[in-house]
């Protein structure tokens, strides 16, 4: 492997001064987006990624034929900005990478939205990368599950996703854009309440003896983003509820509805 | 068709940053039992969050049993009734139940029925047999009146209903069959949260500076110039008069009127307040005595300031 940057020195430290195990800063950011029911802005290190979700609603007239009359569709769209990686280039909707990431987050959702609930309805998750800096699939799939939670779609679990790469014998977790295209590297999504694996992902090559250790790892590491994801959500919710609770004009009667 | 885009006031404050770590033995799961559902503050959860063990409770809406454990499946509050758990979601579309009054738009024109987009998972129905037909209300319906179905109601337009039951699939079946709903005209439309339109005794508020309010419990509010009480008799149901597509001439006042409502509604959503008629005649005098133009309200500090003088008041 010849690189001109050096992904990991003597001292355990990677280009960016992580240490192999050290996840970049999370910054979720819930302003309502346009008309969107759930919206979310999710930067993960240098990745920013935003993602919208309107539904559950009706299938507009060309979708039709695809409803399910006793469950919900999933609809995943993908647009990459041109001012998002470092080379400018305007990049359409049918892509074959694009197409390919909606297509993997849409069936890493699919188990996880309780589609049973919402016959012949649509659920619309837009996704808009607007950073990319590594990482894009498991920012995607983190940023999708806070959405669908903002939107109130019921799901059995949050799911988790981390990328996660080799370097020599060392694992390494959370890689950027360089050590991506040096590194084997691949995606985990996880349920972390169960522990239950969605997704697994990769597309470079990697020795049979290193996957075990670094699948470990990135499972593992879903936790900790879980807690993160969780307590971000928890304060936006109580922030929402204080606000309805304490409206001016309120009388507090506890409405008793099932 | 211009839309207003909601505030970005609140974005500064909302963005959450964490780059503590935190001691392994700091997080603990929550150990639940009955007192915790008796406390005053509000239980927050989030998906797959664990709520309590199903053997001693039942689950309702938005929770899941998993083997023996009710878990959360919307982010939102916990509440119980005696053995029942449920998770109120803090924001989700209208969930419709009998008799509640909506407002809608017409999305399609089907044979004997319309399609109504009412803001929830599926679009209503609007059957032709649940519309009062011109020429007396128990007129029977004659085929000439399937053919004719764009002179009732055509696409775009909108409409106060009730529900009147559900479909098997769990879309809604409304009706019309009152002299106070049917076709809206001589007004705007705006839009809010679902959960911020609480059920009311009567959803049709007339405030005194000559608008008249419809909260439709699906969060499509109705702000119009006040309707004249014309005497309607049993037998002289006047289609031209209820069906028409002509807005009668409105002045400027009332014009100015209707903006400084739709206005204080926009920013009572954005600050999630909920909707009641009192709130909206304080907030309107408040604003009058601003003396600004209606424009003003929309920005963020005029807005902030409403609030707080409404929190104060009340």
């Amino acid at each position: 492997m010849s690189s001109r940057i050096e992904l990991l020195n003597a001292g355990l430290l990677r280009s960016d001064g992580r240490r192999p195990y050290e996840l970049r800063t999370l910054a979720i950011n819930f302003a309502p987006q346009g008309t969107a029911d759930g919206s979310v802005t999710y930067s993960h290190g240098l990745t920013q990624v935003r993602v919208s979700v309107l539904g559950p609603h009706e299938p507009k007239q060309g979708t039709r034929r695809e409803t399910f009359h006793d469950r919900a569709t999933l609809n995943v769209e993908v647009q990459l900005a041109p001012f998002g990686v470092g080379e400018r280039r305007r990049r359409g909707r049918s892509d074959k990478r694009l197409l390919e990431l909606a297509a993997s987050i849409k069936s890493t959702f699919e188990p996880v939205v309780q589609t049973h609930l919402y016959p012949r309805s649509t659920i619309d998750i837009f996704v808009h990368v607007l950073q990319l800096d590594g990482g894009l699939l498991p920012a995607c799939i983190n940023a999708s599950t806070l959405a669908l939670a903002t939107a109130g779609i019921p799901l059995f679990d949050f799911v988790c996703a981390i990328s996660g790469g080799v370097y020599g014998t060392q694992p390494l977790l959370d890689l950027t854009t360089v050590e991506e295209n040096d590194v084997p590297s691949v995606v985990v999504g996880v349920m972390p309440r169960t522990g239950r694996v969605t997704l697994v992902q990769m597309e470079t090559r990697l020795h049979m003896d290193r996957f075990e250790e670094v699948f470990r790892v990135a499972c593992d590491a879903g936790k900790v983003l879980w807690s993160e994801m969780r307590d971000a959500l928890r304060e936006r919710t109580g922030d929402l509820v204080d606000k309805l609770e304490a409206g001016p004009g309120m009388v507090v009667a506890k409405e008793t509805e099932t | 068709m211009l839309s207003f885009i909601s505030f970005s006031s609140q974005s500064t404050d909302s963005t959450y940053h964490r780059s503590a770590r935190h001691h392994p033995d700091v997080e603990d799961l929550m150990d639940v039992d009955d007192d915790d559902f008796s406390g005053s503050e509000p239980r927050l959860t989030c998906p797959g969050e664990t709520i309590t063990s199903s053997q001693a409770f039942m689950r309702g809406h938005g929770t899941y049993v998993d083997k023996e454990d009710v878990i959360a499946s919307v982010v939102g509050t916990v509440e119980r009734v005696n053995k029942l758990v449920t998770v109120r979601a803090i924001r989700t579309r209208y969930n419709p139940e009998v008799g509640d009054l909506v407002v809608g738009r017409i999305t399609e024109v089907q044979p004997r029925r319309w399609k109504v987009d009412a803001n929830s998972r599926q679009d209503a129905i609007l059957m032709l047999s649940s519309v009062n037909l011109p020429g007396g209300v128990q007129r029977r319906k004659l085929e000439s009146d399937e053919l004719q179905m764009r002179n009732f109601f055509e696409e775009g337009d909108l409409l106060v209903a009730e529900v009147q039951a559900f479909f098997s699939d769990g879309a809604m079946s409304l009706h019309t069959r009152s002299l106070k709903y049917g076709k809206l005209r001589n007004g705007q439309l705006v839009t809010v949260p679902p959960i911020l339109v609480r059920r009311l005794k009567s959803h049709f508020i007339s405030l005194p500076c000559g608008v008249d309010l419809i909260l439709g419990l699906n969060g499509y509010i109705w702000v119009s110039k006040q309707a004249k009480d014309s005497d309607q008799g049993e037998e002289g149901f006047d289609a031209e008069a209820v069906y028409s597509n002509q807005n009668d001439d409105i002045d400027s006042a009332t014009r100015a009127a209707i903006s400084r409502v739709s206005n204080i509604i926009r920013v009572f959503a954005d600050h999630f307040v909920p909707l009641t008629d009192t709130l909206l005649l304080e907030a309107y005098e408040w604003v009058i005595e601003q003396e600004g133009d209606a424009k003003r309200l929309l920005l963020g500090d005029t807005g902030d300031a409403l609030v707080a003088a409404m929190s104060l008041r009340c």
